[in-house]
């Protein structure tokens, strides 16, 4: 076998984007802001639901521990206990679901300086495991779908609210969605 | 309100819309004064631009009077206003580097996804153009919502009238660029292909810019006149082979730099154009370069293309290898208006451009499926038609 030289690439860009059993989504943007700023937003997660349009609240119940309520459809919803569990000052903030929780999922977002100062690249990555039952299959339908593109659309929000202190929207008014 | 909207082919009509509202903090809603018709809207009128849904409102081309600010708008009411037709924040990456058609943050995200899709990113937003560029209701209408009103708007002096004006929404700017992107160097040569809007505007910039010898090639007599006006010299190409008089009229050289400003939908009986025609009948996303090609062929060796033309998909039959052999540098893209407006203002103040010799009609906004069907129908005749919403 011939050595093949070390791919540069991702995880979450390689053909096979697993981490061991867990299903990986992942997705970077350059952020036109400081690293503290965009830090600091994240870092309060009732801010996420601004943004994370899947996301109907946060609730945080503890030094560590966040309560997230998520939109299913049929208006349903399923919650899911988080807790912090590695947060570097202006670099990263790691979460995972907590042992009872129903859902097992965990996500660290990254905060580095881009080059000849174009901001700030913002990389999230989140591993989940949808387990068996009724609310895996719906947090599978939900996520597993098209998750890179929701991660996708959550970190450009994310963007459009840094950048500019709103969200782009076509609506024509508060009655319409744009969908006419 | 009323407001003009799009059924699908060749079908537009006037009809009564909820009025805007204020949904961002940074918007604006203009009582609209004056809207025109764009050579790209006859794009979407001609059902090749994909991305459109019965009962749109059309117009990137408008101006009007502030009547509603959001809390983070810096216009006032009562100010009158030009809108560029492209959305964007002013503080992305691409805005910061005036690259305003660029922007990341116009174009709404899920709005996103189609245009990412098709050509790798995402295309900004604009007015009334699509749901690949946003979905954003146009100006066509009694009224419109404008996003980031910070950014693009550009207040008018007392005393200029719209007429005068309302081109530095879209076609002023665009003409400009156009020249600015052929990168003409004294004792050049330019050929303009599309004696429309846009082309005569990157006319009068060519011969702005210094050009020696400004070329206009089209087959509307009348529009030729008015390349004449402007000191262009002129291709009838019903009439004429153009390759070889655009040979014979620089010295056995060919142009410097050569502008399309045709597009997508490009007029010529000639094989490869027949061939487009019938693919675009049968899948929109494909575009119709007769023009485009015949550019890159005259071009001189070592010269410059520029390409404010709209195409929207793909094309095949591109002659690469002229591109290459001769190495042309070609250069285009959606305008950024932004960049322009203030400079271009001065100068139709100052008498140096002249911008309402091409309105031919004026209509309400009642009449305006009668101005599509006519500027779509007659181009020799009505070349460019500006609607006005509170009565002409």
């Amino acid at each position: 076998m011939t050595q093949h030289a070390q791919d540069d690439a991702p995880k979450r860009a390689q053909r096979d984007d697993k981490d061991g059993d867990l299903a990986l989504v992942g997705k970077s943007v350059t952020i036109n802001r400081p690293r503290s700023e965009l830090f600091a937003f994240w870092r309060d997660f009732t801010n996420l639901p601004t943004f994370m349009h899947a996301i109907e609240r946060i609730e945080v119940t503890g030094d560590r521990r966040s309560v997230w309520t998520i939109k299913a459809p049929g208006g349903q919803h399923v919650t899911l206990e988080t807790e912090l569990v590695d947060v570097v000052e202006n670099q990263s903030i790691g979460w995972r679901s907590v042992e009872t929780s129903q859902i097992k999922t965990e996500g660290v977002v990254r905060f580095e300086d881009a080059p000849a100062e174009r901001g700030t690249i913002v990389t999230a990555e989140i591993a989940y495991e949808p387990p068996g039952g009724d609310v895996g299959r719906l947090f599978a339908k939900l996520f597993r779908a098209e998750p890179n593109i929701q991660a996708r659309h959550e970190l450009k929000r994310f963007k459009m609210l840094m950048e500019t202190g709103e969200i782009a929207t076509g609506a024509n008014n508060r009655s319409n969605d744009g969908e006419h | 309100m009323r407001a003009l909207t799009w059924h699908g082919n060749n079908d537009v009509r006037v009809d009564t819309h909820p009025d805007p509202e204020i949904l961002n903090p940074r918007d604006a809603i203009l009582k609209v004064t004056s809207t025109a018709i764009c050579g790209s809207d006859l794009h979407l009128y001609d059902g090749v631009i994909p991305g459109m849904k019965s009962g749109d409102i059309l117009g990137h081309e408008f101006m009007g009077e502030v009547v509603e600010v959001g809390p983070k708008s810096t216009l006032k009411k009562g100010q009158r206003v030009v809108v560029p037709f492209t959305i964007s924040c002013g503080q992305c990456f691409h805005c910061q580097k005036l690259q305003f058609s660029a922007c990341d943050n116009g174009n709404p995200v899920e709005k996103q996804d189609a245009s990412e899709m098709l050509y790798g990113h995402a295309m900004g937003g604009a007015f009334g153009y699509s749901h690949l560029t946003g979905g954003y209701a146009g100006g066509q209408a009694e009224y419109v919502r404008v996003p980031f009103s910070d950014v693009g708007p550009i207040v008018i002096p007392h005393g200029m009238s719209d007429d005068e004006v309302l081109f530095l929404s879209d076609i002023l700017p665009t003409g400009w660029m156009a020249a600015e992107n052929a990168q003409i160097e004294p004792g050049d040569t330019v050929a303009v292909w599309g004696a429309g809007p846009v082309g005569l505007f990157a006319v009068q910039s060519a011969v702005l810019m210094g050009a020696e010898q400004v070329i206009c090639i089209d087959h509307h007599p009348h529009r030729l006149e008015l390349a004449q006006k402007f000191g262009a010299k002129v291709i009838n190409f019903e009439e004429t082979h153009v390759r070889e008089a655009l040979m014979e009229m620089t010295g056995g050289i060919g142009p410097d730099a050569v502008i399309d400003a045709v597009g997508m939908e490009a007029h010529g009986f000639v094989v490869d154009n027949v061939l487009d025609v019938i693919k675009q009948k049968i899948a929109p996303g494909a575009d119709r370069g007769h023009a485009l090609r015949q550019a890159l062929l005259a071009c001189r060796k070592g010269g410059r293309v520029s390409v404010p033309g709209v195409y929207g998909g793909m094309l095949d039959k591109w002659p690469l290898g002229a591109m290459m052999e001769k190495g042309l540098q070609i250069k285009t893209g959606q305008t950024h208006v932004q960049k322009y407006t203030h400079d271009l203002l001065r100068r139709i103040q100052e008498g140096e451009i002249d911008t309402t010799f091409l309105i031919s009609h004026r209509l309400s906004l009642e009449d305006a499926p009668t101005g599509y069907k006519n500027f779509h129908d007659k181009q020799n005749e009505w070349t460019k038609v500006v609607l006005k919403p509170g009565g002409v």
